[in-house]
């Protein structure tokens, strides 16, 4: 093995720039060792990577690797550490990038599953802590790696990638559009375009149901409010009961987090919880201000949401926003019950304009639940109960599903037409520009992980 | 607009909303509480050594066998006192996670 010539050690490392912005690279050579990682093709991609963090710039990292170069021993685990460590340091301080061309195995998956964006492409990309191997020797289990570790299963099922592709000529062309809305690095800002109108062809007016129990794809809300109907949906196909991802208003980037009634209808459950909040904390930590779209019955009920733990994960997305001091916006478009309310945004976790629409019913839950408990023993005692339970439920609707309820408290600031929100969008980014909220010191804070 | 043609119904707080059910959603299963007489496996592996018979009364706390897993070997002890109504192993078998190890009456 030490007489062998390893070519660069089976990785490159540069920098270059991409539509002008300045980025750190590093490309793992499968052809070289497998793209195996010893000591010093690690110490390659730790001195890009210190470069990078003191430079401010972005760092893709092009993942393309058979794992630990089981020759150099100890030696290749000391070089992922290595990594390890300074994805870490350099979490929030430039974009991190990882694009999975190939197999990604062992240690290899946990560099990108530290960085922000991870990308893969449809029949390439494999990722895995064990292969099909070592599950069919332990376990006695079959599946091939496409069914273990393929670009959909971790787009659409662990969640481990926020984008796919289906070839690289796309995921290159996806990283570039990416790259148009982030910033460099924590201390700039986000490049700022030319104000586009949204497209003609979504009529703001004519996408929500006034029936709050029809489904509605909230991605055409999106797109009626933003620049140029453009927006870059992270995670698209994973936990699509919340939609989070880029777009611009009036040419500044904003980090949009949307519940999406057209699946699971909209609700809070341990997925759409993780990536809500994974998603505000990229937006906070490079100053990308919140725009938050509130359309939900509350969370999941079931007893598999309840072991997974939805108390500890829906915590993470209340964590998330009340720790994000970026501007935070908050548009009520129709339902927002109970503890939904509350994680979405709210006023009381520091948000900084709320609005509603008038289809707004914002409320302790839903009119049926709440009449159910309210008005139990007149429904109950009633020569006719289900005629009782109609009454009550016409009448805690006619009182509570409505958005004035909360304005008349000054819960919300606001109640405005569809037709208005892309002008008081406009406004609030506007004179949010100089927001400075400062915190009292700490190291860090203790996020329920 | 797009319309929604295969949309499913979900309940949440006495109202049933339209919408399409995700993937894991719909392959979720049903909660099934656990039967205290049963001992399950909870990690593939061998079966080494077996220290209980039919019949043999034990108590809780008391070794049954040991499950080779995970390059360890691990004593699997019950959890109750009771008395063995079937062994369902037997030394050397490749058991996987969920299989009945032993019955308990």
């Amino acid at each position: 093995m030490d007489k062998k010539v390893l070519p660069g050690d089976g990785v490159i490392t540069g920098t270059g720039s991409i539509m002008g912005y300045p980025v750190c690279i590093y490309a793992q050579d499968f052809t070289v060792a497998g793209g195996s990682l010893g000591l010093m093709h690690a110490r390659k991609i730790t001195k890009i990577m210190d470069h990078a963090i003191k430079m401010g710039m972005p760092i893709i990292g092009i993942n393309d690797s058979g794992g630990a170069r089981i020759q150099e021993g100890v030696d290749s685990l000391a070089g992922y550490g290595e990594i390890f460590y300074r994805n870490t340091l350099a979490s929030g301080i430039v974009p991190q990038i990882s694009v999975i061309l190939g197999p990604c195995a062992g240690g290899a998956v946990y560099s990108p599953a530290l960085t922000d964006f991870v990308f893969v492409v449809e029949n390439i990309s494999k990722m895995f802590i064990t292969g099909p191997e070592v599950i069919k020797t332990v376990l006695g289990e079959e599946i091939s790696m496409e069914d273990l570790g393929g670009a959909r299963v971790h787009s659409e099922i662990s969640g481990n990638a926020h984008f796919c592709a289906r070839n690289e000529l796309e995921c290159f062309h996806k990283i570039k559009q990416l790259f148009t809305f982030i910033p460099w690095n924590n201390r700039k800002k986000a490049e700022r375009y030319p104000a586009k109108p949204p497209k003609s062809k979504f009529d703001i007016e004519r996408i929500v149901p006034m029936d709050s129990r029809k489904p509605y794809d909230v991605r055409n809300v999106i797109s009626a409010l933003c620049d140029n109907s453009e927006f870059l949906d992270v995670h698209a196909n994973w936990a699509a009961n919340i939609v989070v991802g880029f777009a611009r208003i009036d040419g500044e980037t904003v980090g949009i987090v949307a519940n999406q009634p057209m699946v699971l209808a909209g609700v809070l459950d341990v997925d759409s919880s993780d990536k809500g909040a994974r998603f505000i904390r990229f937006c906070d930590a490079f100053g990308i201000p919140l725009i938050t779209f509130v359309d939900l019955p509350g969370y999941l009920p079931g007893v598999d949401q309840e072991h997974a733990g939805v108390i500890r994960h829906g915590a993470k997305l209340l964590y998330a926003f009340s720790e994000a001091t970026v501007p935070k916006i908050t548009v009520i478009l129709r339902k927002a019950y109970g503890g939904g309310y509350i994680a979405m945004c709210s006023r009381h976790l520091g948000a900084d304009f709320v609005v509603a629409w008038p289809t707004a019913e914002i409320a302790v839950m839903g009119p049926e639940g709440a009449a159910n408990i309210i008005f139990k023993n007149e429904i109950a005692g009633a020569p006719d109960p289900a005629e009782m339970r109609r009454q009550k439920v016409a009448e805690y609707t006619e009182k509570f599903a409505n958005p004035y309820v909360a304005a008349a408290s000054g819960h919300i600031d606001a109640v405005i037409s569809p037709a208005a929100t892309r002008d008081f969008l406009i406004h609030a980014i506007q004179i949010s520009a100089n927001k400075n909220e400062s915190r009292p010191f700490r190291k860090h804070g203790i996020p329920p992980f | 607009m797009q319309t929604f043609e295969t949309t499913r119904e979900l309940v949440i707080g006495g109202v049933s909303y339209e919408t399409r059910y995700t993937k894991k959603f719909e392959r979720r299963t049903p909660y099934i509480a656990p039967d205290p007489h049963l001992v399950l496996c909870v990690i593939p592996g061998v079966i080494r050594t077996v220290a209980v018979r039919k019949g043999t009364r034990i108590r809780s706390g008391d070794p049954l066998l040991v499950l080779e897993a995970m390059k360890m070997e691990n004593e699997v002890v019950s959890g109750r006192d009771g008395t063995i109504r079937t062994l369902c192993v037997s030394p050397g078998d490749t058991v996987t996670k969920g299989q009945i190890l032993v019955e308990l009456d």
